[in-house]
């Protein structure tokens, strides 16, 4: 057993990081550093097409489809070395959501269509899924579409779009029959946001921004070739895309910058004559859970270690997910509560947003999207517990 | 021991909360939000009308006198409905330090119009010397001939746009601190507004040279009368999370009971269930804290009273985290928009816990206390 990478998992490491001191554009950096998202479509695209010129467009796909073939531990090397370095995270509905769906399952016209510009962030991709009656109860979702010839026509209503705003295309499950159990009439449809028909109505949060939408379908024509697979097989494409692509669901690297940073900012922070990093009380919360984190690593690598023995994550990734978020949630906290009275300043008179007061309001959605952890908890009990 | 609430205590209650539901809902409430000033003076001449601003007043002073109690219940019902108006900051806080320092004249001049609501009066007390000691007070008075003069930066300060009157808290000497009243549109006061997480308005403040006459000066040596209009603004702060704790909690199993996934209403996973069991049973230590805060808030015996406030924030801190977390994550995606009025109590449950010194310093002043003794 040796918990440490290997001298070849270092030496990919130490790549990584040289790629991205000298890569990563410093605006991009320091307005990620900031949590400024006034540049955010422009630095999620400009980021995707420095990737895609070295030929890690696509971290996790395999060499045939332009992606780099790297194993699991060097796609989480990747992943974390990324966000410590604060380069934008990449847009998941493309490259880590739909084109594996694509990959597996989509005509070789689909794939050679949409694959290669994903990778050279040619489209924006975004997702259709939840709906306001269908939440954690996916698979009972109701937006309509009905064949009329060569088309399905679409009505009614999705939820939860986040960044759709931008978006170029979006993939969407829709309701083909409603016949028999819930999961078999889902289809899975690739729509062009250009359609007539289509409005998107931004969703304002807790934290004044608005960064997830509704959209309404109005009779808006699909044409029938861009379904993904089977008609009414849908839920199958649905779960393989919900299973897949977990290496970075715990957010590591992510969590170890912002333990970081968090560190920092106590250091900087006077108390009672030292400062809040020297506070019994305070360091303990630190303590906590920075050992928290430091498991969670070690739970992910073996995870990954066990992934590449087999073929798909499996419901391992649940606990990933559940201790991955609440170490998040826990960091915003604390970086909140290093600011004390401070942090109550909301905008100040200059216009300027709190960020750590903003980042924890806008960090409670972490345990709620993506399958919230109660449904993640319903998970382990019946996939790894049987029960 | 009595837990009940005599007849014209109740019917405060009644009637602030009656006026909520009938002139205050949800909806009028953002718009009050999204207005220029961010607090409705209509809303504040009306709650002057009720005889609310008169609370802390003394009777013999013109004013209705209802204690800490009448306090209690009243900012129960300001924080069920989430008012944006400065109950708190003008007709409890500096209410309560003009009544206890003021000179008959000026109780004369200022009680009957903070009472009717023309007059807005906040206390400009914390710095960031504060934060660790509450009279660590380093704005300065020096005499000015027969005035003053007054430097200083004052931090956050709740509802000073809306204030007519600001009571600085300035040293006069090492163990000296004044109270002086201080137009906000006095020369050398500069507000630096900002709008806190609660969504209420608010500015720090600084203050250059500011002159004023010997009889801006509130009583003598103001440490005790600081102290005593903090803990009771700091109870009345206890009240009013308490009846946000109230309402998102009762939205959370409205909630649960009305949406479905699964084929059954989310209230009937046992999951669930048990979460809202934890909440309510937060709720009701909370509850418990607050009575302790309002009972204990005017104990004179410093150090008792110390350790009691301290108990209710650090003990309702964690109940307002908890019930306002688990509140939203309930509500799944709803509980994160502005369109409910959940994010807004967690919110303002947010501010509770920044307001009056964090749930951890409430702690640690709790066990200093107990290492002491």
């Amino acid at each position: 057993m040796d918990l440490d990478f290997n001298a070849e998992e270092l030496a990919f490491r130490d790549q990584v990081r040289e790629f991205l001191a000298t890569a990563l554009p410093a605006e991009i950096r320091d307005r990620m550093h900031r949590s400024d998202d006034s540049h955010i479509r422009d630095d999620i695209q400009n980021w995707q097409k420095i990737l895609h010129a070295k030929g890690w467009g696509a971290p996790a796909w395999p060499v045939e489809f332009g992606g780099t073939g790297w194993s699991k531990t060097e796609q989480y090397i990747f992943e974390t070395e990324c966000a410590l370095a604060d380069a934008p995270a990449q847009l998941a509905f493309g490259v880590k959501m739909v084109a594996p769906v694509l990959m597996r399952y989509g005509s070789p016209q689909q794939q050679q269509y949409f694959l290669p510009r994903i990778l050279a962030a040619d489209d924006w991709w975004c997702q259709g899924y939840s709906e306001p009656g269908s939440g954690s109860d996916l698979a009972s979702l109701k937006m309509k579409a009905e064949r009329d010839g060569g088309d399905y026509v679409l009505n009614g209503q999705k939820v939860w779009n986040t960044l759709g705003q931008f978006a170029d295309w979006i993939f969407c499950l829709v309701r083909t029959d409603s016949s028999g159990k819930p999961q078999r009439g889902i289809s899975f449809l690739l729509i062009d946001m250009k359609t007539p028909g289509i409005t998107v109505r931004p969703t304002r949060l807790l934290d004044g921004t608005f960064e997830v939408n509704e959209i309404w379908f109005d009779n808006v024509r699909v044409p029938v070739a861009n379904r993904i697979g089977e008609e009414n097989a849908g839920w199958t494409y649905a779960k393989f895309l919900l299973g897949h692509e977990r290496t970075n669901i715990a957010g590591i690297g992510a969590s170890k910058r912002e333990l970081a940073r968090l560190k920092q900012m106590a250091a900087a922070q006077p108390k009672a004559g030292a400062t809040m990093l020297q506070d019994p009380l305070f360091a303990t919360r630190i303590a906590q859970v920075e050992i928290e984190l430091r498991a969670l690593e070690i739970t992910n690598m073996r995870v990954i270690f066990a992934e590449a023995k087999k073929h798909a994550p499996g419901p391992e990734a649940s606990m990933l997910k559940i201790r991955g978020t609440e170490i998040m949630q826990r960091l915003s906290e604390l970086q909140m509560e290093v600011l004390g009275p401070d942090a109550l300043v909301y905008r100040d008179s200059s216009g300027e947003i709190a960020r750590e007061t903003s980042t924890y309001l806008n960090l409670r959605k972490l345990s709620i999207f993506g399958g919230s952890n109660e449904i993640q908890r319903n998970i382990i009990a019946q996939m790894i517990l049987g029960l | 021991m009595d837990f009940s609430f005599s007849d014209e205590q109740q019917m405060l209650l009644d009637t602030t909360r009656r006026f909520i539901s009938e002139r205050y809902d949800f909806e009028y409430r953002n718009t009050v939000r999204d207005s220029a000033d961010g607090w409705s003076r209509e809303t504040w001449t009306a709650l002057g009308e009720l005889g609310l601003l008169a609370l802390n007043i003394p009777e013999q002073d013109g004013g209705i006198g209802a204690g800490a109690v009448g306090t209690m219940l009243v900012g129960n019902a300001i924080g069920e409905g989430l008012l944006l108006e400065p109950f708190l900051s003008s007709a409890v806080i500096a209410t309560q330090a003009i009544v206890e320092l003021a000179s008959t004249q000026q109780r004369e001049r200022w009680l009957p119009t903070l009472a009717s609501g023309e007059l807005i009066a906040v206390l400009a007390h914390d710095e960031i010397s504060t934060r660790e000691n509450p009279l660590q007070v380093e704005t300065r008075a020096v005499r000015d001939g027969d005035g003053w003069s007054i430097d200083g930066n004052k931090s956050v300060v709740y509802h000073a746009p809306a204030a007519n009157l600001l009571l600085v808290s300035a040293r006069i000497a090492e163990n000296e601190i004044g109270l002086f009243a201080i137009p906000s549109d006095a020369a050398g006061v500069q507000l630096l507004p900002c709008v806190t997480v609660d969504e209420q308005s608010a500015a720090a403040i600084v203050l250059k040279d500011v002159r004023v006459s010997g009889d801006a000066r509130l009583g003598g040596d103001a440490k005790v009368a600081l102290q005593s209009a903090l803990d009771i603004g700091l109870a009345a702060l206890c009240a009013e999370a308490f009846g946000a704790m109230q309402k998102i909690l009762n939205a959370t199993i409205e909630y649960s009971r009305s949406r479905v996934q699964f084929g059954a209403p989310i209230g009937s996973f046992q999951a669930l269930q048990h979460r809202m069991a934890e909440m309510l049973m937060h709720l009701e230590q909370a509850r418990s804290m607050s009575y302790l805060a309002t009972s204990q808030c005017t104990d004179p015996d410093p150090l008792a009273r110390r350790a009691a406030l301290s108990a209710a924030m650090a003990r309702m801190g964690q109940a307002a985290r908890y019930i306002g977390q688990q509140a939203v994550q309930l509500h799944g995606g709803m509980g994160m928009t502005d369109e409910l009025n959940v994010s807004h109590y967690f919110k303002r449950l947010l501010a509770f816990e920044l307001r009056f010194g964090s749930t951890d310093q409430h702690l640690e002043i709790y066990r200093l206390r107990l290492q002491a003794a």
